[in-house]
């Protein structure tokens, strides 16, 4: 039984990498970049829903849908401001900006809304599962992660897959010039990835608060990097590659805390990437990469 | 190029306002430390002449102000530095050191100050970050500090610690309980140290029957976690129960602790303990709510503050027990007295780093009347004299009746435990 509940519980935790791990794929399969304020990003969405749920009394969903809101302005302007003019420049010089952001955005943070740890409010107020008389319990907000991360990834499979937008962002990742030429405005395509990347970051950011709830202006970083793990295990630029590898670090780290030791979980999380660079460098679910001479 | 010019304006905006919210925030941290910007920014030049300047009196506090004539005439003006978190995750230990320390001064001065000096507290943010501990150490250095009075977290204190000992600076930290911290002789504490917590909470537990199964969930990177639970598992030997499970986490992975709990639940533990700070705590008795795990938690002096965590559903608090030697509810003169006027000043009942802020005052007193220290002393002088004093010295405090100390720095006192009821501390 307790074997179970270990699984559970990293599947709760996997579920809340995978949706973080969601918006990092989708940014660096079409934009080819590697967001690393995505994890702050998921942060500031995470405040945002503090500052309007718990500050001003708005109902929880109506803060998520500000949090949203506030993040895709958020992401997009971090688009235009700080990446877009790199847009010729070497990846290293995007990546670097990407950090750079990311301190700028914890700093911010740190500024206005100071370092002490916040207690986030649960917005999922449903009842928890209670199995076997109630020796396994399935937490609400694990059931809610799972779920909205697989309609996310559905939804987005789907939108890149079937809408005009979609297939112009399709078109974007395999070549910006050609796709240029083609008549596809190329910033805006990426703008709009952006956008929706940072309102997932948002949906992100209110469940992983809601399932660890403490709010801090590090909250973001950690599980921004595991989930940038996740996004690489399962294949970075694959949507169902990040579900997939989401889920299986979560398990993963459980069960090596559980079983293993408690304090080598995060060495053992990090050493799996370091395997699956050097196994299978694509990822789980990743596409052959031919690079063109 | 235009756009170049476009996001270079952009990043010129970003820094500026970067750069004013900086100069903002320490603006304000300084004015909460009574007047601290004042004296810190004028200090350079003012060592010696600062102490009959009346404008500066009276920016530092208004008690002060008031005494300051008497006490000026007759002895000067006596320096004490505090340092200690007032912002940041630990900012609760830090505010509650910060104002304990500033009823005890308000208090002498009111009677007449120390051998006739009147004294001066300057309290320090340092953010529990060891530099900044040390640049705040620094800051009080310039403004002609005689006396430190602390740090209030351990690393913070043993960071400072290193540099009062190569300045002759006496130092006596309220509330940094690692060994560590006491190391240097000019070093001395008015709280228990790590060890001695760990030692303690292992004989409360044994001796009240409280658990035969215990757990422990601890923090691997941390010296005050870490000190406690090794001497914790040193003295469970001896003692009716049984550690049934060690879970450690670190400060990267301060969040999850759903393995944690299930391996205690698991093991059929009737006791958790919690050797750890409040904010993990907080999340420890989330989960374990959440969980349906319903356990016995102990802690030690690091849980105190877990009633003030903002938004935290305090009816999860309900029954812990810690090892802290203040409780707000005693009927003895003292506590009542503090806890009185401590409510009147600021609105909130004390805790125990509050308590340990005023002792380490009286004990300064304490010390410095025993040693004759004057105004004119240099701080060599005062040091090599306080250090002797201390050993000689009893303290009736809030945290202990006759706490004595050895030259080691250590005080000898008798362990109380507290459980939370109601949401406010009772005496076990």
């Amino acid at each position: 039984m307790s074997f179970v509940a270990h699984l559970i519980n990293g599947i709760s935790l996997g579920s809340v990498y995978a949706l973080i791990a969601l918006g990092y794929t989708m940014v660096y399969g079409i934009a080819k970049m590697l967001n690393f304020a995505h994890g702050d990003v998921i942060m500031i969405g995470g405040y945002v829903v503090f500052v309007t749920a718990s500050g001003l009394g708005i109902n929880p969903l109506a803060a998520i849908i500000v949090s949203m809101a506030a993040c895709t302005v958020l992401g997009v302007t971090i688009e235009r401001v700080a990446y877009r003019p790199l847009r010729g420049a070497s990846p290293l010089a995007v990546l670097i900006t990407a950090i750079g952001v990311s301190y700028l955005l914890q700093n911010v943070a740190l500024l206005v809304f100071g370092s002490d740890t916040k207690a986030f409010s649960n917005v999922v107020t449903l009842q928890n599962l209670e199995l076997f008389d109630g020796q396994l319990i399935i937490k609400s907000v694990t059931i809610v992660t799972v779920i909205v991360s697989i309609i996310i990834m559905v939804g987005l499979t789907f939108f890149v897959k079937k809408t005009k937008i979609g297939r112009a962002m399709t078109a974007v990742s395999e070549d910006q010039g050609a796709a240029q030429l083609m008549g596809i405005n190329v910033n805006g395509t990426i703008a709009v990835t952006f956008a929706i990347g940072s309102s997932l970051a948002a949906v992100a950011g209110v469940l992983l608060c809601s399932a660890y709830p403490s709010l801090t202006p590090y909250t973001g970083s950690m599980p921004g990097i595991k989930a940038f793990v996740a996004a690489v295990f399962g294949g970075i630029g694959s949507i169902p590659g990040a579900f997939i590898g989401g889920i299986l670090l979560g398990v993963i780290e459980n069960l090596s805390k559980a079983y293993i030791s408690s304090q080598l979980a995060d060495a053992i999380v990090f050493s799996i990437l370091i395997i699956v660079l050097l196994v299978k460098p694509t990822g789980l679910l990743g596409k052959k990469a031919l690079e063109k001479v | 190029m235009k756009k170049r010019m476009l996001s270079l304006v952009l990043a010129g905006v970003m820094t500026a306002a970067m750069l004013t919210g900086c100069g903002g925030s320490a603006g304000t941290d300084a004015g909460s430390t009574d007047g601290a910007a004042q004296e810190s920014s004028d200090a350079a030049g003012e060592t010696e002449a600062a102490e009959e300047t009346p404008g500066e009196e009276a920016a530092s506090d208004e008690t002060a102000a008031e005494d300051g004539a008497a006490g000026d005439s007759a002895g000067g003006t006596f320096k004490i530095g505090g340092i200690g978190p007032l912002t940041g995750s630990y900012a609760v230990y830090g505010i509650a050191a910060m104002n304990g320390s500033q009823i005890a001064v308000d208090e002498i001065n009111a009677a007449g100050g120390i051998n006739g000096m009147t004294v001066e507290l300057n309290f320090q943010d340092d953010e529990t970050d060891s530099e900044k501990s040390v640049n705040a150490y620094n800051a009080l250095k310039d403004w002609g500090v005689q006396v430190i009075d602390g740090c209030v977290t351990s690393a913070c204190s043993i960071a400072v610690s290193a540099k009062t000992v190569e300045d002759n600076i006496f130092q006596l930290t309220p509330s940094g309980s690692a060994v560590e911290c006491v190391a240097n002789p000019n070093a001395f504490r008015v709280c228990f140290s790590d060890p001695n917590q760990g030692v303690a909470s292992a004989q409360y537990i044994g001796e009240h029957g409280l658990a035969t199964k215990v757990a422990v969930i601890y923090d691997s990177s941390d010296v005050y976690s870490s000190g406690i639970y090794e001497k914790f598992v040193a003295e469970a030997e001896s003692q009716p129960f049984e550690i049934v499970t060690a879970g450690a986490f670190t400060a990267d992975n301060k969040t999850d602790f759903s393995v944690q709990l299930q391996q205690a639940k698991d093991a059929g533990a009737d006791l958790v303990f919690l050797p750890i700070y409040y904010n993990e705590a907080a999340m420890i008795l989330k989960q374990a709510s959440d969980m349906s795990f319903d356990v016995k938690f102990f802690g030690c002096d690091g849980l105190d503050g877990i009633l003030g965590v903002k938004n935290f559903d305090a009816s999860l608090t309900e029954g812990v027990m810690l090892l802290t030697p203040f409780a707000a509810d005693a009927t003895d003169d003292l506590t009542v007295k503090f806890v009185t006027t401590y409510k009147e000043k600021f609105n909130e009942t004390p805790n125990q780093f509050a308590a340990d802020g005023y002792d380490a005052i009286y004990t300064i007193k304490a010390a410095a009347e025993k040693a004759g220290i004057t105004a004119d002393m240099s701080n060599e002088e005062i040091c090599a004299a306080m250090q002797t004093a201390m050993t000689e010295i009893t303290v009736d405090g809030l945290t202990g009746e006759g706490i004595t100390w050895d030259a080691s720095g250590e005080p000898t006192k008798e362990p109380k435990a507290v459980v939370i009821k109601d949401g406010v501390y009772t005496a076990m």
